[in-house]
């Protein structure tokens, strides 16, 4: 919406250039590549609550296919499939990360400037290390920058800023898929349907708590 | 007469009732099913929920998964309409913006107000609430018994439908047999909580809320409810019959389309509409209470919010129920050369004593519950069970060193997944990404309790309302302006919840993601985020030193009444609005039995 495809274009371009000066400092990285805050409205005060929502459907979205393609891999990173659920990209999560960061509240607005940025870092990061971009990296490649960021609260003060990303990014990732019917059957959530009679958690669930 | 617009107005009307909340729609229930013609003024839009709620509604449905927003902020499927923290061009503002000592005011621009998306705890008083002054030395003791009240929480009970269990404990109220429906059976996790708090002394018995866990008697409740008024029964019975019982499913604050909670809009209006004595005028802003020549209040000046204009409506008695804030608002923009401070205020205690209830919380990971055979814990949409204060002695002894005490409320377990449900796990999962994370996730889903203290607040000098000297609000109207502060007694004891929870979740086994928060100042929240606004108006014995008496009729104004919670004089740590009902509902009594002997 606010982010024409040649101003991409010279974004993407800014940061190989970025990528080949190894000791650039985090923070200006940061600096770059965020993007104009939406200038969009919410749905206001008194939306209908019956209509299903679709992204893009109250506010324009903003990825472009470089950071959608950047932002797919590292959703499937941290949710791949596995014999209990699809990836998150199967199910709509870039575009819900796409209608998350699009939005014009302060928390989205916020995150915006965390998620865009990053997505940025981490291409800028796989360069660097393997020459190629994140989408582009073997699993073990990008694990090898993941496991650097996946955890704030031992991150080495160079990735610190990279593993705040990381943090919130998976924060989206997840809300995004456990919410869809998938995830919910992924998690064995069960409710959300009339019943009869609510007769209390079975024995089998008070045994496993030490109830019985 | 029903729902109309401001051209159709009569003339006059014996009652007029200024908001359609939980106040204003007792009111109106019980004086048009005594007969009374009332026109009702409701300042937001008309509101239906057996067509609004979303029902079955999921997170990925909604913009942002659901996620709150200034818009929408405790969800996009949150039953609020027009309301939240801020309302657009209707400010307020707060004297001073430092935590703890600014106040947030939680508002709603529908019919039914805050009725439509509140928790449902329905809490009676204790004696020792009503006289907290005889029993501590602190605050104010109501005009009132226990006794006093107690049949009008009765009726309110059996009307609206409360499920919860008697349990004979201290200053905790029993009901009679047949008022309360059967408590929903406890959730996995309130066993534990039961356990282990029940271990620390904690007693955690069945929560009181306002959910039909089954059918109302219809067949019966209507004559105990109004015996000798035929009419009355039948509406009554009519409106029973149209409720549902709970199937267990959804989150109560959507709303209910099958009108198994109360809600204003689908407990007590439905009667009042059908007994054809209520007409109902939307979108009414009221700037003001109108006063004739001898000091009574006449009518109401009011603002079509669809066209802009101004309307005046007359009545006999005026009735506000606009919520603590809003009435006292009204109050401070009425003023006359008679009542220069605003009207009824000639003791200037309007606006004063504004009280909200004590928060904290605390969560903690429960490794007992995690990797749970799947099982269905939506429930009643809420809370089952709950533990309610349990150390009067010791308090009363000195031994806490905070005069007043606090509920338990406790939240969790495997729910429909929002956004936070799988948010911020770093602290126990270690970072975990890929196959690993998607294990976490399975194994910590539903492991976590939050436990949230809900106390007694003691009204003091510092914490009040006034109109803000400049602020204006789009119609021209001046708003409130909060100022608040805390005594020692509030943050001592929202220190002693953290304590307390933490305790809870030691026993349990569980872990924390941090301490408990030993300054209670860094604890509590701020003042009106529990959106348990009451005083600002109080009741009291004596004219110079209150401003209602205990019919919430104010001293200066002999047929303008009060029945929302600006006339409480104490904020005890039961939720008000079952108080807030019944008290309305003898306020409305007594209007009938003044109208009749033509004392209004």
């Amino acid at each position: 919406m606010n982010t024409t495809p040649s101003r991409m274009d010279r974004r993407t371009a800014l940061k190989w250039m970025l990528a080949a000066a190894a000791s650039t400092a985090l923070a200006s990285r940061y600096a770059h590549g965020q993007g104009p805050a939406p200038a969009a409205q919410g749905y206001g005060t008194d939306p209908d609550l019956l209509k299903h929502y679709k992204p893009g459907d109250v506010w324009p979205l903003t990825f472009t296919d470089t950071q959608r393609r950047t932002a797919a891999a590292l959703c499937d990173v941290i949710i791949p499939a596995d014999d209990r659920s699809p990836a998150a990209s199967a199910v709509g999560v870039v575009d819900f990360l796409d209608e998350w960061i699009s939005a014009p509240y302060p928390v989205q607005v916020a995150d915006r400037g965390i998620v865009l940025p990053g997505l940025a870092w981490i291409d800028t990061e796989s360069s660097r290390r393997f020459g190629r971009a994140f989408a582009e990296l073997d699993a073990t490649q990008q694990a090898a920058i993941c496991d650097d960021i996946c955890h704030a609260a031992t991150a080495k003060p160079e990735f610190r800023e990279a593993a705040r990303f990381f943090a919130t990014y998976r924060d989206l990732t997840a809300g995004g898929f456990y919410t869809t019917p998938q995830g919910r059957q992924d998690l064995r959530y069960v409710g959300n349907m009339p019943l009869a009679t609510f007769d209390g958690p079975p024995p089998e669930v008070l045994r496993k708590a030490g109830l019985l | 007469m029903a729902l109309i617009t401001p051209d159709k107005l009569k003339s006059s009307y014996d009652v007029i009732v200024v908001g359609s909340g939980a106040g204003g729609g007792q009111t109106a229930y019980t004086l048009t099913l005594e007969g009374i013609k009332v026109l009702m003024l409701e300042a937001g839009r008309n509101y239906v929920p057996e067509t609004e709620t979303p029902m079955f509604e999921t997170p990925d449905q909604a913009p942002l998964r659901g996620a709150g927003t200034p818009d929408k902020p405790f969800g996009f499927h949150d039953s609020t309409i027009d309301g939240g923290w801020t309302v657009p061009g209707e400010p307020y503002t707060s004297a001073n913006n430092e935590r703890g000592r600014k106040f947030e005011w939680w508002r709603a621009r529908m019919l039914g107000g805050r009725t439509n998306h509140w928790g449902r705890y329905s809490f009676r008083n204790g004696q020792y609430d009503f006289k907290p002054r005889t029993r501590d030395g602190l605050g104010f003791d109501w005009p009132m018994d226990y006794a006093d009240l107690a049949p009008y929480y009765d009726k309110v009970e059996m009307l609206i439908g409360v499920y919860g269990e008697n349990d004979g404990l201290e200053n905790t109220p029993d009901s009679p047999p047949g008022a309360l429906l059967p408590a929903p059976k406890p959730r996995v996790g309130d066993l534990l909580f039961r356990k282990h708090a029940g271990r620390l002394g904690i007693p955690v018995v069945a929560a009181h809320r306002a959910v039909l866990t089954k059918r109302l008697d219809a067949g019966n409740l209507p004559a105990k409810l109004h015996p000798g008024n035929p009419t009355a029964q039948r509406l009554v019975r009519e409106a029973m019959e149209g409720r549902a019982a709970c199937y267990w499913a959804t989150d109560c604050v959507r709303g209910c389309a099958i009108r198994a909670t109360y809600q204003s809009t689908t407990v007590h209006l439905p009667p009042a509409m059908a007994s054809g004595n209520l007409d109902l005028v939307t979108n009414a802003m009221v700037r003001e209470v109108t006063t004739a020549p001898d000091g009574k209040a006449s009518g109401v000046t009011f603002i079509d919010k669809i066209t802009g204009r101004e309307h005046r409506a007359t009545g006999r008695v005026i009735v506000l129920a606009a919520s603590s804030g809003e009435t006292v608002r009204l109050m401070l923009n009425s003023k006359s050369a008679r009542f220069p401070q605003g009207l009824a205020n000639s003791s200037g205690l309007v606006g004063k004593y504004l009280m909200d209830t004590v928060g904290a919380n605390f969560s903690g990971q429960i490794p007992a519950l995690e990797d749970l055979p799947p099982h269905n814990e939506d429930g009643a949409g809420g809370a089952h069970v709950y533990a309610p204060w349990w150390q009067y002695q010791e308090q009363l002894a000195g031994k806490l060193g905070f005069a007043r005490g606090y509920h338990i409320e406790i939240d969790g377990g495997r729910r429909l997944p929002t956004m936070r449900t799988t948010s911020g796990l770093e602290w126990v999962t270690g970072g975990s990404y890929g196959r690993k994370f998607k294990e976490d996730a399975r194994r910590y889903y539903g492991s976590f309790l939050s436990f949230s203290g809900r106390g007694d607040m003691i009204p003091n000098e510092d914490s009040f309302c006034e109109l803000d000297p400049a602020v204006k609000d789009k119609w021209g109207i001046p708003v409130l302006r909060f100022h608040w502060k805390w005594s020692e007694h509030e943050i001592r004891q929202a220190a002693h919840m953290q304590q307390t929870f933490a305790d809870i979740v030691s026993a349990m086994g569980g872990k924390m993601q941090q301490p408990p928060e030993k300054d209670g100042t860094k604890a509590i929240a701020n003042g009106g985020v529990i959106i348990h606004e009451v005083g600002g108006a109080i009741m009291g014995t004596d004219p110079a030193k209150s401003v209602t008496n205990q019919w919430s009729q104010t001293w200066d104004v002999p047929n303008l009444f009060l029945t929302d919670g600006a006339p409480f004089c104490s904020n005890a740590d039961k939720n008000p609005t079952l108080t807030i009902m019944a008290q309305a509902w003898r306020a409305a009594d007594h209007i009938v039995a003044e109208l009749k002997k033509h004392n209004l």
